[in-house]
């Protein structure tokens, strides 16, 4: 700790450090390797994130350009291709292990999250500093771990590792325990700021800041902080028991040894399916403060959608078995999952009918964060009700392994990451103190929206008719399909492209950020832009987040002024 | 300068005043002492009775007498009776989560334990 205080800041810095300004409070790379300051870990985890993202996505396209030909057996016997079907099961495998464990479920909770949940609160930080950088520490050495496979020969598993043939002795397994303990070291990063968010938000609320005056994204991260405490110890459980199999040869999951692989898949499923929650409900959090604040009208049914939260993080362990409808699970339990994985979309659809009755009558603006948004209402929509076609015992057997699942849980998944895309567009003034253009920005939104569609809406197509997942090798009958998937996933980079040209461009040459430039009542829009070390300069008096009378256009500094100033001179200490 | 930062944090953040500087609820040492012996003879119980042949009691009874223990730990060592209640009903919450957990994956393996088809080397 005082290895970083400025005293001890070696002396070539010569900028001036200067407390108001977060990114100015001490300079170095160890002010930021070293840094308790939950800004600056955000921003630790937002590069790791975005830096992994492009990995993942890379590893995408590398399945989407193998997938442009039918027939690929025949073609790499003929040296015609260069990724041999080993190499494409690892290609697949790694996009779906780096984008699930790296970056969708640590996204927007630890990167975005943890920029704002203090400020919300109107706290200095989060109740633990500490755990909040080991939590990114965990996270490095989980990456690390996981990538470090890629040494060994890759899995080839597919990011589920399902047994017998994840244990099954092999050359191609050889980094199956890398992998697996990887993922293992970034479940505990996971429970540390799901730990540090429950602790935050009871313990470190300003006075005045009720639990019903929370900004939707705090409950929202809230709900996602249980499920993270409860649900990960159980992957932790699973990943050991598969190690100890692996290399011990104790009989769990693989029936050579007397072990049961459908018992694998619960154990995966009871945190797996959970963990689609962790990922999508920060995003939901996003969506209502996104939605109330560019229509510029107060949420609808506040208690619903904070409670719909909840309700889903709760209901989102029930449905685990809803995966294995075809795996040998027994008709009874089939039955008891498919009728309460229909029952979880009630508190999905509350939330998209809250915030389309927010939008009504609202004075909209287009602004790049709201076409992320809106873009998402579209995604998710499409997502959330093929999700029923899935859960229905009937239809799941023809559906089982096909695209159909692909697309469907890219539709869900891929949501949150345009979520977390237009909150980084929405927060990016606050972190930074920058505007970005508009215009490229739009632009690289609907690219992105445009790629999307063309790469997985093929993908239903294809899957209703059979096309199975994971596949090297495929009829001439679906390469159609498969051709405008790929073109869709070469669109969705080019979007990436512009988007990160877009806001790399801003740090350079952005106009300088207002404090509150979208007309937003949240605490951390009524502190300096970018906040100063401690948050904010005096004692925040927190009111209703989504009441807007209390602001004002100005035009001279292009943002809006509160009219009765939330934050005030620090009172003296003895006040409380 | 995170250093002051986070200290502040801390001062600053407790909104209830509650804990500071006060030390938590005493146990008078005879109580721990009598817990200490009721483990003790549980103990002794529980290894009696692992040769005792009952059947497919003996997993139940063990189970039992160390629910019995774990009870006594949390209530007595861990404090748990005269913390807030919150605190209680969070532990029992989650050993209900486990419960349904570990039932369901049991409910559904045990319905097809007959049709395994068990490799030879398992039956020996």
């Amino acid at each position: 700790m005082s290895a970083i205080s400025p005293s001890m800041a070696p002396p070539m810095y010569d900028r001036e450090v200067d407390p108001k300004n977060y990114l100015k409070a001490g300079y170095g790379l160890s002010s930021w390797l070293l840094t308790l300051d939950h800004k600056r870990i955000s921003l630790l985890y937002l590069y790791g994130v975005g830096f992994m993202f492009l990995l993942g996505g890379l590893f995408a396209l590398l399945v989407r350009t193998t997938l442009l030909t039918a027939g690929n057996a025949e073609a790499f016997a003929a040296n015609k291709i260069w990724v041999s079907p080993d190499n494409y099961n690892r290609f697949f495998t790694l996009h779906g292990a780096i984008m699930v464990f790296i970056v969708i479920i640590p996204g927007i909770p630890a990167a975005l999250g943890n920029f704002v949940l203090p400020i919300m609160l109107g706290a200095k930080d989060v109740a633990f500093p500490r755990i909040n950088l080991l939590s990114w520490y965990m996270w490095l050495i989980g990456t690390l771990m996981i990538l470090s496979s890629l040494m060994y020969g890759a899995v080839d598993t597919g990011w589920t590792f399902y047994t017998p043939y994840s244990t099954t002795a092999g050359k191609a397994f050889a980094g199956m325990i890398p992998t697996v303990a990887g993922a293992f070291v970034l479940g505990f990063s996971s429970i540390f700021t799901g730990l540090n968010f429950i602790v935050t938000i009871h313990k470190l609320r300003r006075p005045g800041q009720t639990w019903f005056r929370l900004p939707l994204f705090l409950w929202s991260l809230y709900a996602t902080g249980l499920v993270q405490v409860l649900a990960t110890p159980v992957l932790g459980i699973t990943l050991v028991l598969l190690l100890v199999e692996r290399t011990m040869g104790m009989g769990f999951f693989n029936p050579e040894l007397g072990g049961d692989p459908v018992l694998f898949q619960h154990f995966f499923w009871f945190y797996s399916h959970p963990a689609v929650y962790i990922m999508i409900l920060p995003a939901f959090g996003v969506m209502s403060e996104l939605i109330s604040v560019f229509s510029h009208k107060h949420i609808f049914g506040y208690r619903f959608i904070a409670f719909s939260s909840v309700a889903i993080a709760l209901l989102g362990f029930l449905v685990w078995g809803h995966h294995m409808f075809t795996s040998g699970q027994s008709a009874v339990l089939s039955m008891i999952f498919s009728a309460i994985t229909f029952t979880i979309a009630v508190p999905s659809a509350i939330k998209v009918f809250n915030w389309l009755a927010t939008m009504y009558k609202g004075s909209i603006s287009l602004q790049t964060p709201m076409l992320y948004a809106l873009w998402f209402m579209w995604i998710f929509g499409i997502g959330g009700l093929t999700g029923l076609f899935l859960g229905t015992l009937a239809v799941d057997i023809h559906l089982h392994d096909t695209y159909f699942v692909v697309a469907h849980f890219h539709y869900v998944m891929a949501g949150t990451i345009f979520v977390l895309f237009g909150g980084i567009h929405y927060w990016w003034p606050k972190m930074y103190g920058r505007m970005y253009s508009e215009a490229p920005a739009a632009w690289a939104s609907f690219l992105l929206f445009l790629g999307f569609n063309l790469t997985f809406f093929p993908q239903f197509i294809m899957g209703s008719q059979g096309m199975p997942r994971r596949y090297y090798n495929y009829a001439d009958q679906y390469q159609i399909y498969h051709q405008v998937s790929s073109a869709g996933s070469y669109v969705m980079a080019a979007g990436m492209l512009l988007m990160m040209y877009n806001l790399a461009a801003s740090l350079r040459s952005g106009r300088k950020a207002p404090d509150n430039p979208w007309g937003s009542n949240s605490l951390e829009w009524h502190t300096s832009s970018p906040p100063p070390l401690e948050n904010f300069n005096g004692d925040a008096f927190p009111g209703d987040p989504y009441d807007y009378h209390n602001l004002e256009w100005d035009e001279k500094i292009e943002g809006f002024r509160a009219k009765e100033p939330l934050i005030r001179p620090a009172r003296v200490a003895a006040a409380h | 300068m995170s250093h002051s930062h986070a200290a502040h944090g801390h001062a600053d953040g407790h909104a209830d005043g509650h804990g500071h500087g006060h030390v938590g609820h005493v146990v008078p040492t005879w109580l721990l002492g009598l817990v200490l012996v009721g483990l003790l003879i549980l103990t002794g119980i529980t290894v009696g009775l692992s040769g005792v042949p009952m059947g497919r009691f003996n997993t139940l009874v063990a189970m039992a007498i160390a629910t019995v223990k774990a009870t006594l730990v949390v209530m007595y060592f861990m404090h748990l009776r005269w913390d807030r209640p919150f605190n209680a009903i969070v532990l029992v919450s989650s050993v209900l989560f486990v419960a349904l957990f570990v039932g369901l994956a049991m409910l559904d393996t045990a319905t097809y334990q007959d049709l395994l088809i068990t490799p030879e080397i398992n039956r020996r």
